[in-house]
């Protein structure tokens, strides 16, 4: 009797456990929508995962200049995320041209699915390994890296000759892939947020202009509701999206000043801009400006109630033209798409042209050669900037490189060119929060926003619930 | 070959000597075949239980060894934390819920589609369907029912043909979600509880209800003094399946609302994923799925402690 109520308890504490270990963490994977997965078409994750290595042919007959010294054979590794064509042919083409021009250098492209990327970089910088070229989005990531030591200072290269490889670059692009000052990598895409609208939505209500100060915004708001037209569109129950409006209003209040001192822990979250941020956008969600439902709506839902035409405006990436008319019921989306600047906060430390996204860059291994430079500097010039641009597979961040949006044949989106022609006026490009700091300060973020718009929490307590995340994760 | 194996088997004829070696090679047959399993239930239940327990005590990203000692910081942080005694308190509606309404409707259902109503095959696939799809699917489906938008989900374009109603947020109604949550809960699972009732009933001899009716009892008389007290083992057996289902739910709540609107739906297991799996802090994580496996061990236990009393059928 007793063993068998031994077994039971024993049967009954193993299905618990299995219960609770099997069950609860493996459960589905969700699909974790944050912000840097959408940037681009590319970083999306792909149907495949191919690891690929080209092996490279050395064209025998190509007639070298005549050199003094043969140059010494140098190989150069090269890991990109970019699994999907037609990028992952240009890249490649890209290399047999640099290699056909340059025949001792050898160039070993691995292609490699986003996370499986993550997976394997980890692996190889345990062993102090990196590749010479590989995919990085800057930010909290990169500087990890970079006080590892796995990367390599390549300053000096974008300064020599008065700086002329680093004048081609958009300025706060090429800051993403800089700390204290040093260089370690470059940008070949940037992609921003702003706000989208529907013109015609707004001619309805007959806005003249789109509003380039937050009162404006606010006298806006009510102007669409008083016409009968939902102003905001909104996904919250992926939080990130209403995070988006909050960490803007942040950056136009705070400046780049405050938020750099916020997070290299030499201010406070608690600083009176942050709490004013939130203040800022309680002023708005008390206009009640959002589409009926927005708590539950997903980011797919916002941008299928702005595409639909059910809401003139919503606060997204430069993916919204796509994204909008992809969710929409005719796939054709907003007739008449337009985009401006978040407005400035009368007071505020930031600029109008201040911006706040994320993008692609190189990063540069601590061993590579001046052929790996060279061949960056190669990618990176305004003509293969618009061959990628020409492409639909990003948005250039190289004077010059813009041309390749408008050219024939281009399968950009037009509106790119005015997300392009923005960030290259900013001056301070503010990385996204979560791409800056560590993710979990991300998803910290994102819960405490979205108190305030359920309107169960108050700018100072979500300003408190960061600080005391960032207390925690931040150093 | 032969010859060496002659002599051997007559070995094993003699009475006295057979037995030791017999039984050895019965034993190593019983460990060979039980290594596979115990390698699995040793490498893939019992270690990462241990691990688990490890790493609650660190404060641990994922990424390298876990250095940052916390001792039972993790634990105070969870146990003190609104947001998880909410989903505590949300996982308990759950189970109160599911006990209270949704087993006895499946057992209605049971008694209604278990005997000679007519059609009652086809009652029985349509109620049963719901838990054949997979939860993710259902969590789909459900979503796009209850779409705020009367254009794109169904239940709100029902509402709005009633004159004076409004379509209704649900999902994105901090006081609406759990309700929602749970009627999907319901739609999913009262099918199997209402088979394993079936199955119950099945095992009730007809004599028994019979003789009760003989003996001048009404139908209602019957239901409640002869058929549950017999399904007893079968009720128990759904309450523990209920429970146990209710503490753990995850795939379902995070598909339709990841515990939102701002943690109005959230439970214990969509409390550990966002901790664990979103924001990588691993060994919190891991104390909130100790602390969901004490729970639940709490709830076996007092569960072993109630199901004492025999089953009134096992005489039978």
């Amino acid at each position: 009797m007793s063993t068998h109520r031994l077994f039971r308890v024993l049967a009954i504490l193993v299905l618990a456990a299995m219960i609770v270990s099997a069950c609860a963490p493996a459960a589905t994977p969700a699909p974790q929508i944050v912000p840097q997965t959408v940037v681009v078409p590319q970083t999306v994750v792909a149907p495949q995962t191919v690891v690929a290595k080209q092996t490279v042919v050395v064209p025998q007959t190509v007639v070298v200049p005549a050199t003094p010294v043969p140059a010494p054979q140098v190989t150069v590794e090269w890991w990109h995320i970019t699994t999907i064509d037609p990028g992952k042919t240009l890249w490649k083409t890209m290399a047999d041209e640099y290699m056909a021009k340059h025949p001792n250098v050898t160039i070993n492209i691995t292609v490699l699915e986003n996370e499986a990327f993550k997976t394997k970089l980890t692996t190889v910088m345990q062993g102090g390994t990196p590749p010479d070229i590989f995919q990085s989005w800057g930010g909290g990531t990169m500087n990890d890296q970079i006080t590892a030591g796995m990367l390599k200072d390549i300053t000096a290269d974008l300064d020599a000759n008065g700086g002329a490889w680093r004048n081609t670059f958009a300025p706060g692009a090429l800051a993403v892939y800089a700390k204290d000052g040093k260089n370690y990598g470059a940008p070949w895409d940037m992609g921003i947020v702003s706000w989208w609208y529907n013109k015609d939505l707004f001619t309805q209500a007959k806005i003249a202009n789109p509003p380039t100060t937050w009162t404006e915004l606010l006298a806006d708001v009510k102007t669409l509701k008083a016409a009968g037209i939902t102003p905001i569109s909104l996904g919250e129950k992926d939080t990130w999206t209403g995070m988006h409006i909050w960490s803007y209003l942040a950056t136009r209040i705070c400046g780049q000043a405050g938020f750099l001192a916020a997070a290299g822990r030499k201010g406070a979250f608690t600083d009176a801009c942050f709490v004013e941020a939130g203040k800022k956008l309680q002023d708005l969600i008390a206009l009640q400006p959002f589409q009926a439902g927005f708590l539950g709506a997903s980011h797919d839902d916002m941008q299928g109630a702005f595409g639909n035409g059910k809401a003139a405006m919503e606060l997204s990436g430069q993916w919204a033209p796509g994204s909008e008319a992809g969710q929409a019921a005719d796939k054709k989306g907003v007739a008449n798409l337009g985009m401006f600047n978040f407005p400035v906060v009368e007071g505020g430390a930031g600029d109008v042209t201040d911006v706040m996204g994320g993008g692609n860059g190189f990063a540069i291994g601590k061993n590579a050669s001046p052929e790996a430079i060279d061949f960056v500097k190669y990618l990176t010039t305004a003509e293969n900037q618009a061959r990628v641009a020409a492409s639909g597979g990003g948005i250039p961040v190289v004077k010059g490189g813009e041309a390749g949006l408008t050219q024939a044949g281009t399968t950009a989106n037009p509106n790119m060119v005015v997300v392009q022609k923005t960030f290259a006026a900013a001056k301070y490009f503010q990385l996204y929060y979560d791409q800056y700091m560590p993710s979990a300060m991300g998803s910290i973020i994102n819960d405490a926003v979205a108190g305030l718009y359920a309107g169960t929490s108050t700018p100072e307590k979500v300003a408190q619930a960061i600080e005391d995340g960032a207390k925690q994760i931040l150093k | 070959m032969n010859i060496a194996q002659a002599p051997r088997r007559d070995e094993i004829t003699l009475p006295t000597r057979n037995r030791s070696p017999r039984r050895t090679q019965d034993y190593v047959t019983i460990v060979l075949f039980l290594l596979p399993a115990c390698i699995l239930f040793l490498l893939f239940l019992v270690y990462p239980i241990f691990s688990s327990i490890y790493y609650s005590l660190y404060n641990w990203s994922g990424i390298g060894p876990a250095v940052n000692f916390v001792g039972l910081d993790n634990f105070k942080q969870i146990l003190t934390d609104q947001v998880f005694i909410k989903a505590v308190g949300n996982c308990l509606l759950i189970v109160v819920l599911s006990l209270a309404i949704q087993l006895p409707m499946a057992l209605a259902m049971a008694i209604m589609v278990g005997r000679d109503l007519p059609g009652r095959g086809f009652f029985r696939t349509i109620f049963f369907m719901p838990f054949v799809l997979s939860e993710v699917i259902a969590a789909i489906i459900w979503l796009s029912l209850l779409s705020p938008d009367p254009e794109r989900g169904f239940i709100n374009a029902l509402l709005v043909l009633i004159p004076g109603v409004q379509a209704q947020n649900f999902l994105g109604d901090i006081n609406a979600v759990m309700a929602c949550v749970f009627v999907v809960l319901t739609w999913k699972y009262f099918g199997l509880h209402m088979l394993l009732y079936m199955a119950g009933l099945q095992n009730i001899p007809r004599e028994i209800e019979e003789a009760a009716q003989i003996d001048g009892a009404n139908r209602w008389q019957s239901i409640r003094y002869v058929t549950i007290p017999l399904l007893r083992s079968t009720i128990q057996t759904t309450m523990y399946l209920s429970v146990l289902g209710s503490l753990t739910q995850f795939n379902l709540i995070w598909i339709m609302t990841r515990g939102g609107p701002v943690n109005s739906s959230e439970v214990m297991a969509t409390y550990m994923y966002r901790y664990a799996f979103i924001r990588f802090q691993l060994g919190y994580g891991s104390a909130v799925a100790l602390v969901m496996l004490a729970i639940c061990l709490i709830f076996s236990v007092a569960y072993l402690r109630l199901n004492r009393q025999s089953d009134p059928l096992s005489g039978i």
